[in-house]
């Protein structure tokens, strides 16, 4: 093999990546910044250099917008904590054996096997006015209405997120959780931990970066959410995906394109802040 | 992981007041630990004196780290009792023995500093603020780790991280310490240096070690006593010396050093001035003499010679010399020479049996000689060397 080869070589193994990046991501990422500057009219759109695409995001209706965005965020990621942090708990340390415990975390993707659309839609016999739920409380007597906030509500949109997203928490803890030696709770014991300090003082820090990692997924797939909000809200709700969808369903191109821009900067920024509380190298 | 400190681990030279601790003794009573029909440990009965230093030896699964695990509270009692001092500890919660455990690996906190991590025990303890900052200052000076404090674990060497984990279990002030394999994780030369260190330690704390071991080496230079453990059994229990020159089963002789074993059966036993003078009659070689405390003529027994007690003699040399009645002589080839340093092990096969034996001379003697691979030659050895083993 000829020298330059052997110094090309790197270059080309990294090339059909680099490739595959630029085309996937940078490109349209580029073409969107681009088009946020475009002029537009009700019918066709043309190059330019205009802020006011930008401009016209700016309004108290983006800005509730986002409030609301914000909120399903805390409270699904909040939810998702909550209920995934045991779940992953139990597997890594209750469960005993490997096969019983990579069993137990297929079982938790099952719900992944359907389509997004189908296992929202599956909500609605359960939660709706004649749903499963409310005629089960009425039929024991504990309301005499039906329950009008469990579909089509706020509340049905972080079920729905919840629902759908998750694994995403579940996986990276269970994985921090799994790399934590056990002999090192064993030692906490020794020296006098009772299981609560032993969860503060050693399992919680060290499963911290799974934290960060199932918090960065859940940002990103909760900031863009337009699916849910749109099945699960019924019309109701708002979020910053659903209003660019919307722009786009009306051909409003740069402006879409300028509010995709703005919530890309905003989610990043969130990723920024938990990246400097938690640090998560160990994990990668 | 390279090791370039060299300075030793104690730096004070007596141990302070506040570190210092009561010794206490720890007994077993017929201890058995089963998982299930599986019997991990099985009637172990064992005394250790107060500021001892004791070495549970024995291969994988034999059941010390069991037995150690049950002393610290880490694993339950199936059956029999366990006392500490005078205070029997079956139901008596790890935290509350008063004992301390240093982990194979050491199980250091990463995500600690090394002051955290042997702050870690007092802080448990609920002790306050002030009390801690002392002890632990304290003993990481001991433990000559002072100017270390603010690193984590992955920043330290092999040997600093074994003192890190030796200084936790210390700075909690236990009256027995138990040390699983402490010295595995280390590199050759470091691990004999350590295995000293740990020794003055022991002396200097005054406190009761229990170590547990597979290496016949480390439980050799370490102990006050030596409990050599097979298939969850006490197989025996002695000192070093005892162990290395006496010992009492084929297993005890097989893993504690070279032994060569003769399996047969006794067929005369008379009272000699060390014990009995034992006549073993083995299939296929004859009668061998060894010494034994006391055997009955007509059990299954065995006998054995340490490599390096037996003479090696050329045929016409032998001839020479008369071989004295109470000598064992038997005729073997040289099937290998091996160059291990100070000592050169030859593998040689009985010619009567076929049974291969192993002959050990210092290399310098070894050197003098003529003997090459191949040649027939004569060992010889005294029945006082010669170990009866009733098991």
């Amino acid at each position: 093999m000829s020298e330059t080869w052997k110094s090309l070589k790197p270059y080309a193994l990294i090339t059909p990546q680099t490739l595959v990046f630029l085309m996937f991501l940078v490109f349209p990422i580029l073409m969107i910044g681009v088009v946020s500057f475009w002029e537009f009219n009700g019918y066709s759109m043309t190059p330019a250099f205009t802020l006011d695409n930008y401009r016209g995001i700016l309004t108290d209706v983006t800005f509730k917008t986002y409030l609301n965005t914000f909120k399903f965020l805390a409270l699904t990621w909040l939810a998702t904590l909550l209920i995934g942090y045991p779940v992953a708990y139990f597997l890594a340390f209750h469960v005993p054996k490997l096969e019983w415990q990579i069993l137990l975390f297929l079982v938790c993707t099952i719900p992944f096997w359907t389509s997004n659309i189908i296992r929202m839609i599956s909500w609605v016999p359960l939660l709706g006015r004649e749903g499963l739920v409310n005629q089960g409380l009425m039929g024991v007597g504990l309301i005499q209405e039906p329950l009008q906030f469990l579909l089509f509500s706020d509340f049905a949109v972080v079920l729905g997120m919840v629902h759908l997203y998750i694994i995403f928490m579940i996986a990276p803890i269970f994985n921090s959780l799994m790399r934590i030696e056990r002999s090192l709770v064993t030692a906490a014991e020794d020296l006098g931990a009772s299981g609560l300090q032993v969860f503060k003082e050693v399992i919680l820090p060290l499963s911290a970066p799974g934290i960060a990692i199932g918090s960065i997924f859940i940002v990103t797939l909760i900031m863009g959410e337009f699916v849910t909000v749109r099945l699960m809200g019924g019309g109701q709700s708002a979020s910053v995906g659903k209003l660019i969808q919307t722009q786009i369903g009306s051909l409003q191109y740069p402006l879409a394109a300028a509010n995709a821009i703005v919530l890309l900067a905003v989610t990043m920024l969130i990723i920024v802040s938990i990246l400097r509380v938690l640090d998560i190298r160990k994990e990668l | 992981m390279q090791d370039v400190q060299l300075e030793p681990v104690l730096t004070l030279e007596t141990v302070p007041e506040e570190l210092q601790v009561e010794a206490k003794g720890v007994s077993l009573r017929d201890v058995t630990k089963s998982y299930g029909s599986f019997t991990a440990v099985q009637n172990i009965t064992l005394d250790i004196a107060a500021g001892s230093y004791t070495c549970l030896l024995g291969p994988s699964g034999c059941g010390k780290t069991t037995t150690m695990r049950m002393i610290a509270g880490h694993e339950d009692i199936s059956k029999g009792d366990i006392y500490i001092g005078e205070t029997r500890i079956n139901d008596i919660p790890a935290t509350q023995r008063n004992t301390a455990m240093m982990f194979q690996n050491y199980a250091l906190f990463p995500h600690k500093t090394v002051w955290d991590n042997v702050d870690f025990g007092l802080k448990m303890r609920g002790m306050t603020q002030a009390d801690r900052q002392h002890r632990v200052g304290e003993m990481l000076e001991v433990v000559g780790l002072s100017s270390f404090s603010d690193r984590k674990p992955a920043q330290l060497s092999g040997g600093q991280q074994q003192r890190v984990a030796l200084a936790r279990a210390l700075v909690t002030r236990p009256q027995v310490l138990m040390l699983d394999e402490p010295l595995s994780a280390l590199d050759e030369s470091l691990r004999v240096k350590t295995r000293g260190e740990l020794r003055k330690l022991q002396r200097q704390f005054g406190m009761t070690f229990i170590q547990v071991t597979h290496n016949q080496d480390e439980a050799y230079s370490l102990s006050d006593q030596i409990v050599v453990m097979d298939d969850g059994r006490v197989d025996q229990v002695g000192t070093p010396a005892e162990i290395f020159s006496k010992p009492l089963s084929r297993f005890v002789a097989r893993f504690t050093g070279d032994n060569n074993i003769f399996p047969g059966t006794v067929t005369s036993a008379v009272q000699d001035t060390n014990g009995q003078l034992i006549q073993l009659d083995v299939p296929s070689l004859g009668t061998l003499l060894c010494i034994g405390d006391y055997a009955q003529v007509g059990t299954e027994a065995a006998c054995c010679i340490r490599a390096d007690l037996m003479q090696i003699k050329s045929l016409t040399e032998a001839e020479t010399t008369a071989c004295g009645p109470a000598t064992n002589r038997l005729t073997a080839r040289i099937t290998a020479v091996e160059f291990t340093g100070y000592v050169t092990r030859v593998s040689l096969v009985l010619e009567r049996s076929g049974v291969e034996v192993l002959y050990k001379a210092r290399t310098p003697d070894w050197l003098t000689t003529t003997f090459e691979e191949g040649q027939v030659v004569v060992l010889d050895w005294a029945a006082a060397d010669c170990v009866y083993l009733p098991h």
